[in-house]
């Protein structure tokens, strides 16, 4: 096939859906009571890969792939069982697989090594069974030299062909023929119809037509076969060379008992007997209904850019919406029933384009989660630790972009959770544990954040080992007193990766400091929970893009920023009653039975002045994800309305306490504010003290 | 009037090699990703030749080739076979649902147009 | 109206000459999107004195970075007589504040001359190479790989 190049790229992508079919296909088989057209669906994925990688002369990938399909085949067709060894076997095959097509995308080589290994697994599998005859290639018996003439120089070849029933019934048509045959030389066309029964007696099982050629040139018998290749066997064929003089043809031909120039029926002899049941069973199979629900729904493919250009464009419409709902109130207008049903309207469209744009950038995490089946067995076999994967919620779906960013962290804390979270095998039993270890990957969606949990059932989270670590890097001052959830996140630390312990999975000592960088940049973050004896959990939070946020405006200073509807609690204009200080400058509220910190978000953000009285300006007491609380202090508030989130990341990056930006009606940007982040911040002292002050007062 | 050819294969590649063969040569091409959605087509594109895969998730190519020659309406449309293998159970098979003809993957495109001219009669 | 003509011409390519802190800069055509006004930023918190803060570019949020503080030669007090350039690098967007844009120029790439290996020099790390003009100038380019960085994330 010529000119490849452009089909290369549609080929691999078509491999890497196909790899996700095989994926959870042979995940599917390891349940009992998997169904038969799932192993189907497993040897066509691997059949395609192999017709594809054919095409495009992979040889290495045709031949595993091969190798791989005849196990297979042997499976979908019941001559073999399935076990637990022939599953091991197949993923690692689907692992190789996966190799050998990565290699062949880059255009390097694989590892022969151990794709022979397999390949020796895979025959030993193919050669203990006996169903597999030997393939008999049929040569055809059309020729038969004894009954042609002395052997002159030919001068042209008669041929002769009788049809049968089966030539027409199979779309063949002898006009077709014919024309082929005068394609070689000079012919001459006699018809039969000596052998056509009168019409009272017609049977269309025996149309009785038979055609006398004779092609004269210098024409091959070779090549008037190849005319006939496909109708050998439902015709009667002879050919033989005349010397010149004209030759009576052969008498009629139109017995039952064919001659032996007919290709008989021994095609059906060679089959294995499978095989003969197989045509039986599939000949009266009714036509399917075209409207077979289980068919794929038509789809098309559409350039990233393009959407990206419609989700901007459907921000801006959002914005400009808003805008207009302000200049309507300014004007007083805000009151006509019309002006109120129409920008009602025009809301609730934008609304549903905005969800319609973002769901055809959204994608399930499904891929990433079958990524870290690989990963997890992988880890275990490092290891040694016998863990499986369970995974909840694989269809959430998450911006494409965030999909393929989201591997490596993963994949970080899978490999981090079976060497560190998980006991070793002695020790689980010591425990009373199950030997196999769980590890539990989870996705949701969770009030307008994507929350994606990897949770062990390990032994938890070493404090005081990790303590000590600390100590001795100099990370923490020695005899500091931290809580068993600021132990925890000590673990985020850069240059707390433990690379003293030998890790089974080393060779990248990565840290969870940088998983934590990763995460962010994503514009989301990480948390860690840890029960001792019982197992870790971390927790990635991440934003969903082009989300529109409800947001109240506040002002700092001469800067407008934008605070989270979600975590509001309340407002309230402080007064000297509800005030407490402790220390110097710390400022507490006094709210709901509690004591919460008083943050000052000028100060927060150096914006100048920073010494204004908490009682002066406006406080919020705001809930954050976490479950903590505390009140910003801010300079006034203006409005509550619907903003548009747009990232920081690409253009600048992180800012601490600024979850993403926005941009007002007025065109002006206003930061948007994270307030998990501004209250975790609160350093580790005054956390003591509060936490003091609340179990006194 | 061109000529209409019909193919049908689950591969999003094989499709588009093989219709780029086809359009190069002239033919019009229609393509479906499976049986059922080959029999589907079929009224719309009424073809002069059907050019199909064997294994193809919903319907195969031999239901296919069984339901067309059921049909009744399309007796005198060659239909080819496409696939990797060569052995004669596959042939026989073929021939007993109602193939025409046989090309093997990976193929060169003078060939498949070869063939095609051949059975078709051009 | 930028467009980067540069690929017509063998062994030359387009900058464009902008000038501030009293000396001569250029920047490779095809990095340039656009040029505009100077308009008031929204401050970044607790930024480096060179981010300037950032600014609403047709509904992208875009950094707008001082370059003359970049480069060590002080903060600039902008005006509406300064100028941003818009320029791009590796999918990322930022904005570079200068005082004027002098000239489009085609330069010969073999005009380029690497910068002098003079010690404490700040300005090397974000330069490219310099060129000396028929007239006298003499054109810093910037390296704007360098000038942007590559994750600004700050550790909580």
């Amino acid at each position: 096939m010529a000119d490849l190049d452009e089909f290369r790229e549609m080929f691999f992508v078509e491999c890497d859906e196909l790899q996700e079919v095989l994926a959870s296909g042979l995940r599917e088989m390891e349940q009992p009571g998997f169904e038969k057209e799932t192993v189907h669906a497993v040897f066509r994925a691997v059949h395609s890969i192999k017709g594809g990688a054919a095409a495009f002369g992979l040889s290495d990938l045709v031949k595993f792939a091969h190798r791989f399909e005849t196990v297979l085949d042997l499976i979908r067709s019941d001559r073999m069982d399935m076990s637990a060894q022939v599953m091991a076997l197949f993923h690692r095959c689907s692992d190789c697989l996966a190799d050998l097509i990565t290699s062949a995308r880059a255009g390097g080589d694989a590892d022969l090594g151990l794709i022979d290994g397999l390949l020796a697994e895979l025959d030993a599998l193919i050669e203990t069974d006996d169903t597999i005859g030997e393939v008999i290639e049929f040569t055809p018996l059309t020729l038969d030299f004894e009954q042609a003439l002395p052997w002159a120089a030919p001068a042209c070849l008669q041929v002769r062909i009788t049809p049968l029933s089966e030539l027409y019934r199979s779309g063949n048509d002898p006009a077709a023929l014919l024309t082929a045959l005068r394609k070689l030389g000079s012919t001459e066309v006699r018809l039969e119809v000596d052998d056509v029964p009168p019409l009272d007696a017609w049977d269309a099982e025996r149309p009785g037509l038979s055609w006398n050629i004779q092609i004269l040139g210098d024409v091959a018998e070779a090549q008037v076969l190849s005319v006939f290749e496909f109708v050998e066997d439902c015709c009667v064929l002879s050919i033989s060379t005349l010397s010149g003089e004209t030759q009576d043809a052969p008498p009629a031909l139109l017995d039952p008992e064919p001659r032996e120039t007919r290709m008989p029926d021994m095609v059906m002899v060679s089959q294995p007997p499978e095989a003969e049941v197989q045509p039986a069973a599939t000949s009266p199979r009714p036509v399917q209904s075209a409207a077979d629900t289980s068919a794929a729904a038509p789809t098309i493919r559409v350039g990233l850019e393009r959407v990206d250009r419609l989700m901007n464009m459907i921000g801006e419409l959002v914005i400009k919406e808003a805008m207009l709902s302000q200049v309507i109130q300014t004007a007083g207008l805000h009151e006509a029933p019309d002006v109120v049903a129409g920008l009602d309207s025009i809301r609730q469209l934008a609304g549903e384009i905005q969800e319609s744009v973002m769901a055809i950038r959204a994608q399930p995490l499904k891929l990433v989660f079958q990524r870290m089946h690989r990963i997890l067995r992988e880890a275990a076999d490092a290891t040694g630790k016998p863990v499986r994967l369970v995974t909840i919620g694989e269809q959430t779906e998450v911006d494409k972009t965030m999909i393929e960013r989201l591997i490596d962290p993963l994949t970080h804390m899978i490999r981090n959770s079976v060497d560190h979270g998980l006991e070793d095998s002695v020790t689980r039993q010591r425990l009373g544990k199950p030997l196999e270890g769980v590890i539990t990957l989870s996705a949701a969606h969770r009030s307008g954040r994507v929350q994606i949990e990897v949770s062990d059932d390990g032994g938890g989270i070493n404090r005081t080992r990790v303590r000590q670590i600390a100590e001795e890097r100099g990370l923490i001052a020695p005899g500091a007193n931290l809580g068993p959830a600021e132990i925890d996140q000590l673990l985020f630390l850069p240059g707390f990766s433990s690379k003293q312990e030998v890790s089974a999975l080393s060779g990248r000592g990565v840290g969870l400091d940088v998983v934590r960088r990763e995460i962010m940049a994503l514009g989301g973050r990480v948390m860690i929970q840890s029960a001792e004896g019982e197992g870790t959990t971390f927790s990635i939070a991440l934003p969903l893009t082009l989300a529109v946020l409800e947001g109240m405006l506040i002002q700092l200073g001469d800067q407008t920023m934008v605070l989270p509807i979600t975590a509001v609690q309340e407002t309230l204009q402080p007064n000297r009653a509800m005030l407490h200080g402790i220390g110097e400058g710390t400022k507490l509220l006094a709210n709901r039975g509690e004591l919460i910190p008083i943050i000052d978000l000028c100060c927060t953000f150096g914006l100048a002045p920073c010494e204004k009285s908490a009682e002066s300006g406006v406080l919020i007491v705001v809930e954050t994800d976490s479950r903590r609380r505390a009140a910003f202090r801010v300079d006034a508030i203006f409005d509550q309305r619907q903003v548009v989130i747009k990232s920081l990341e690409q253009n600048y990056g992180r800012v601490p306490g600024v979850s993403a930006a926005t941009i007002l009606g007025d065109g002006q940007i206003a930061l948007i504010i994270d307030p998990e982040e501004i209250v975790l911040s609160l350093s580790n002292e005054q956390g003591r003290l509060m936490a003091a002050m609340a179990s006194n007062g | 009037m061109s000529v209409r050819i019909l193919a049908v294969d689950d591969s999003p590649t094989i499709r588009a090699l093989v219709s780029k063969a086809l359009r190069a040569a002239g033919f019009e091409v229609f393509l479906a990703a499976d049986g059922v959605e080959g029999l589907g087509c079929l009224p719309d594109a009424d073809p002069h030749l059907i050019i199909t895969d064997i294994n193809m998730p919903h319907m195969d190519g031999f239901g296919l080739i069984e339901n067309v020659r059921a049909s009744g309406a399309y007796d005198e449309v060659p239909i080819l076979v496409l696939t990797t293998e060569s052995g004669s159970d596959l042939k026989a098979r073929a021939r007993k649902a109602g193939a025409t003809g046989w090309i093997v993957k990976p193929f060169e495109d003078e060939r498949l147009i070869a063939v095609i001219d051949k059975v078709l009669g051009r | 109206m930028l467009q980067s003509i540069s690929q017509n011409l063998i062994g030359r390519s387009d900058v464009v000459a902008f000038k501030l802190a009293d000396q001569d800069f250029c920047i490779d055509i095809g990095l340039v999107r656009e040029i505009r006004g100077w308009t008031p930023t929204t401050t970044l918190p607790h930024a480096p004195d060179y981010v300037k803060g950032v600014i609403n570019l047709r509904g992208s949020v875009v950094t707008v970075v001082d370059l003359s503080a970049r480069l060590g030669f002080g903060a600039v007090q902008p005006s509406h007589r300064h100028v941003v350039i818009i320029a791009m690098h590796a999918g990322r967007v930022v904005g570079l504040l200068a005082d004027l844009v002098s000239d489009i120029l085609t330069i010969a790439d073999d005009t380029l001359q690497s910068v002098p290996d003079i010690a404490s020099n700040p300005t090397r790390e974000f330069i490219t190479g310099m060129i000396t003009l028929e007239d006298g100038r003499i054109l810093r380019k910037i390296d704007l790989a360098q000038l942007l960085p590559a994750a600004h994330g700050v550790e909580a």
